[in-house]
C-alpha cells in the first residue's frame, strides 16, 4: 500500500492510539471475522485432525501465499505476542518478510528470527528444528487441507468419508506407491491419523518433519485460506503418519551433513552452485543453521561465523 | 431509561479481545488448566469470567441460551447490547450459559453431526470455584501425562466423551478464572 494512501485513510477517521497501522483494526481483521475465527478454532481443538469450515476473508495478499495462516495468526495474536515466520525453513525469504512486517505493522508485535524467542510462528512447510515449547502457538500455511482431495475430487464424498472414517483409498494410494516404485514415494504433505480418527494433511512439509507433530508441546493450528478450512492438533497429541507393518514409515532426509554448519540431523535443502554439477547441503531451517555456526560449529563449505561482519 | 446494560463491555475491544480468546485457546488446548481473564464487568449473575467469554466467541450469528438464574433483564440487556447475540433454547444454541444444575439435560444442545461434528453446543457452566485439588483425573490430547480439575460429576463426561467425534464442549467459568473440557478429554474419578 502506498503511503499517500495510508495517509488518506488516516485523515479519514482520526485513528485511535492503541492501533499501530492507524487505519486498520489490531492485526488487520475486523472483530467479527476474529470471533468467528477464533470459534473455529475452539472447535477446531476440540476435534484434533477435522477441518472445520470457516469464512475465509480476502487478504491483502494472493491466495497460494498464506491467506490461510494469517488469518489464524491475525486471530490469535495479542500485543504481547513475538512473532516469528518462515517460509520453507527461512526466515529471510520474501513470503516470510513481508508476513512478518505485515503484523508489525497491523498488530505492532515484537518479531524475531530465533526459534526459542517466538510465541507465536507462522509457518510455511517446514517445523522448526529447534524443540518446540509449552509457550509457542506453530500455525501452518496450507494449499490443500484434504488429504484425500487427490484420491476424490467431490468435498461431499470426503466428508462423508472421514464420518465414516473410511480411509481405505488412502491406504490403497501409499500401497500403489510401493507397487510402482518399491517403497512409499510420497515425501511430502504426508498423511497422519491423528488420535486415532480423523486423517489429516500435515501441509507440503517434508515427510522429515511428522514426527514432530506427535506429543508436541507447543499448539499446532493449520490454516487453509483458499479452501476456507482451519484444523489444529492440541499439545501432546498423537498424530501417526500412515504406513504399513512390511513398509513402515520412514523419516527421510538427504544423506549429507549441512555445508555451513556441519549438522547431521537437520532436514537439507540442495542448492546448485555453478554449472558443472557443483551443488552443496544446507540446512533448510536459517535459524537452526545460524544458531549452530554461532556456537562454532562449522560446515564443509562453512566460513567462522562472523558476528558483527554483516553490517 | 435503563443504562446500566451499557457497561462493563471491553474497554478496548480488539486488544481485550485477543487477550481473553489466548486465555481460552490455552483453556481448550490444555484441558484442566485455569487461565485468568479481565476486561469485563457483566451484570449477576453472570460471573467475570463468562462474561469475558461471550463478549469474546459471541456476536449476531451465535444463539445463546441463557439457563436458569442467568435468564434476567439485566443478563439478556447485557449480551444484547455488548454482542447482539439472539437467544435460543437449548436445541439452537451455539453457547448455553449458566449452573450446572441450570444447563441440565445435556441431551438438550446440538453434538454436531456426523459429516459437521463443529456443529455443537459449547457450554458456558458456571461453578462455585475452580480448583485442580481432589479433582477428577483428566487425560487426553491437550494434556501431557494426566491433569486434575474438580468436576460437578463424572460419568456424564464419560458418555460425552464417548460421542466422540460428536459431543459438546465445555468451558468452565467462576470470577475471573476459566478452564475448558473438550470432548476428547477422558475423565476418570479420583
Amino acid at each position: 500500500m502506498s503511503a499517500g494512501r495510508r495517509q488518506e485513510r488516516q485523515a479519514g477517521d482520526g485513528g485511535e492510539p492503541s492501533m499501530t497501522e492507524q487505519a486498520y483494526n489490531f492485526a488487520y481483521l475486523d472483530e467479527q471475522t476474529k470471533r468467528m475465527i477464533r470459534r473455529a478454532l475452539l472447535k477446531a481443538l476440540a476435534i484434533p485432525g477435522y477441518q472445520v469450515p470457516f469464512a475465509s476473508r480476502e487478504m491483502p495478499m494472493p491466495y497460494g501465499w498464506g491467506t490461510g495462516g494469517v488469518q489464524v495468526s491475525a486471530a490469535v495474536l495479542t500485543p504481547e505476542d513475538r512473532m516469528k515466520v518462515i517460509d520453507q525453513g527461512a526466515d529471510d525469504t520474501t513470503n516470510a518478510v513481508s508476513i512478518r512486517k505485515f503484523f508489525e505493522r497491523t498488530a505492532g508485535v515484537a518479531t524475531t528470527e530465533r526459534t526459542p524467542e517466538a510465541t507465536v510462528i507462522q509457518t510455511r512447510h517446514r517445523i522448526p528444528e529447534a524443540p518446540l515449547t509449552e509457550n509457542q502457538i506453530l500455525v501452518y500455511q496450507v494449499p490443500i487441507p484434504e488429504p484425500l482431495r487427490f484420491l476424490e475430487p467431490r468435498e461431499t464424498e470426503t466428508r462423508k468419508m472421514h464420518a465414516l472414517e473410511e480411509y481405505g483409498l488412502m491406504h490403497v494410494k501409499l500401497y500403489e506407491d510401493i507397487a510402482r516404485h518399491g517403497h512409499i514415494a510420497t515425501a511430502y504433505a504426508y498423511p497422519v491419523k491423528v488420535e486415532g480418527r480423523y486423517v489429516m494433511d500435515p501441509s507440503p512439509i517434508p515427510k522429515f518433519d511428522n514426527p514432530k507433530i506427535a506429543g508436541c508441546p507447543a499448539i499446532q493450528l493449520y490454516g487453509a485460506g483458499r479452501e476456507q478450512r482451519i484444523y489444529a492438533v492440541p499439545p501432546w497429541t498423537a498424530a501417526e503418519s500412515l504406513d504399513f507393518e512390511d513398509h513402515p514409515f520412514e523419516a527421510s532426509k538427504a544423506d549429507h551433513p549441512c555445508a555451513l554448519c556441519g549438522a547431521e540431523d537437520s532436514y537439507l535443502d540442495e542448492v546448485i552452485i555453478d554449472d558443472t554439477g557443483g551443488r552443496m547441503f544446507v540446512c533448510s531451517d536459517t535459524d537452526y543453521c545460524r544458531a549452530r555456526r554461532e556456537a562454532g560449529h562449522t560446515g564443509a563449505m562453512g566460513a567462522p561465523y562472523e558476528t558483527e561482519a554483516q553490517a | 431509561m435503563e443504562t446500566a446494560s451499557l457497561g462493563g463491555g471491553f474497554a478496548d475491544a480488539p486488544v481485550d479481545a485477543a487477550r481473553a480468546f489466548r486465555a481460552c485457546l490455552n483453556a481448550m488446548a490444555r484441558p484442566g488448566r485455569i487461565e485468568t481473564v479481565a476486561g469485563a464487568a457483566p451484570p449477576a449473575p453472570l460471573s467475570v469470567a463468562a462474561g469475558v467469554a461471550l463478549l469474546t466467541l459471541c456476536d449476531p450469528e451465535t444463539p445463546v441460551h441463557l439457563a436458569g438464574a442467568h435468564d434476567c433483564g439485566a443478563v439478556r440487556d447485557w449480551i444484547t447490547f455488548h454482542t447482539g447475540a439472539p437467544f435460543s433454547g437449548p436445541a439452537g444454541a451455539v453457547f448455553a450459559v449458566g449452573s450446572w444444575a441450570a444447563v441440565q439435560p445435556l441431551d438438550a444442545y446440538p453434538i454436531g453431526t456426523a459429516t459437521y461434528p463443529d456443529r455443537s453446543a459449547t457450554l458456558i457452566v458456571e461453578m462455585p470455584g475452580l480448583t485442580a485439588e481432589g479433582g477428577a483425573r483428566l487425560s487426553g490430547p491437550g494434556i501431557r501425562d494426566s491433569a486434575r480439575l474438580a468436576l460437578p460429576e463424572t460419568a456424564v463426561f464419560r458418555r460425552n466423551a464417548a460421542l466422540f467425534p460428536l459431543g459438546l464442549d465445555f468451558i468452565f467459568t467462576a470470577g475471573d478464572r476459566l478452564a475448558a473440557l473438550p470432548r476428547t478429554t477422558r475423565v476418570e474419578d479420583a
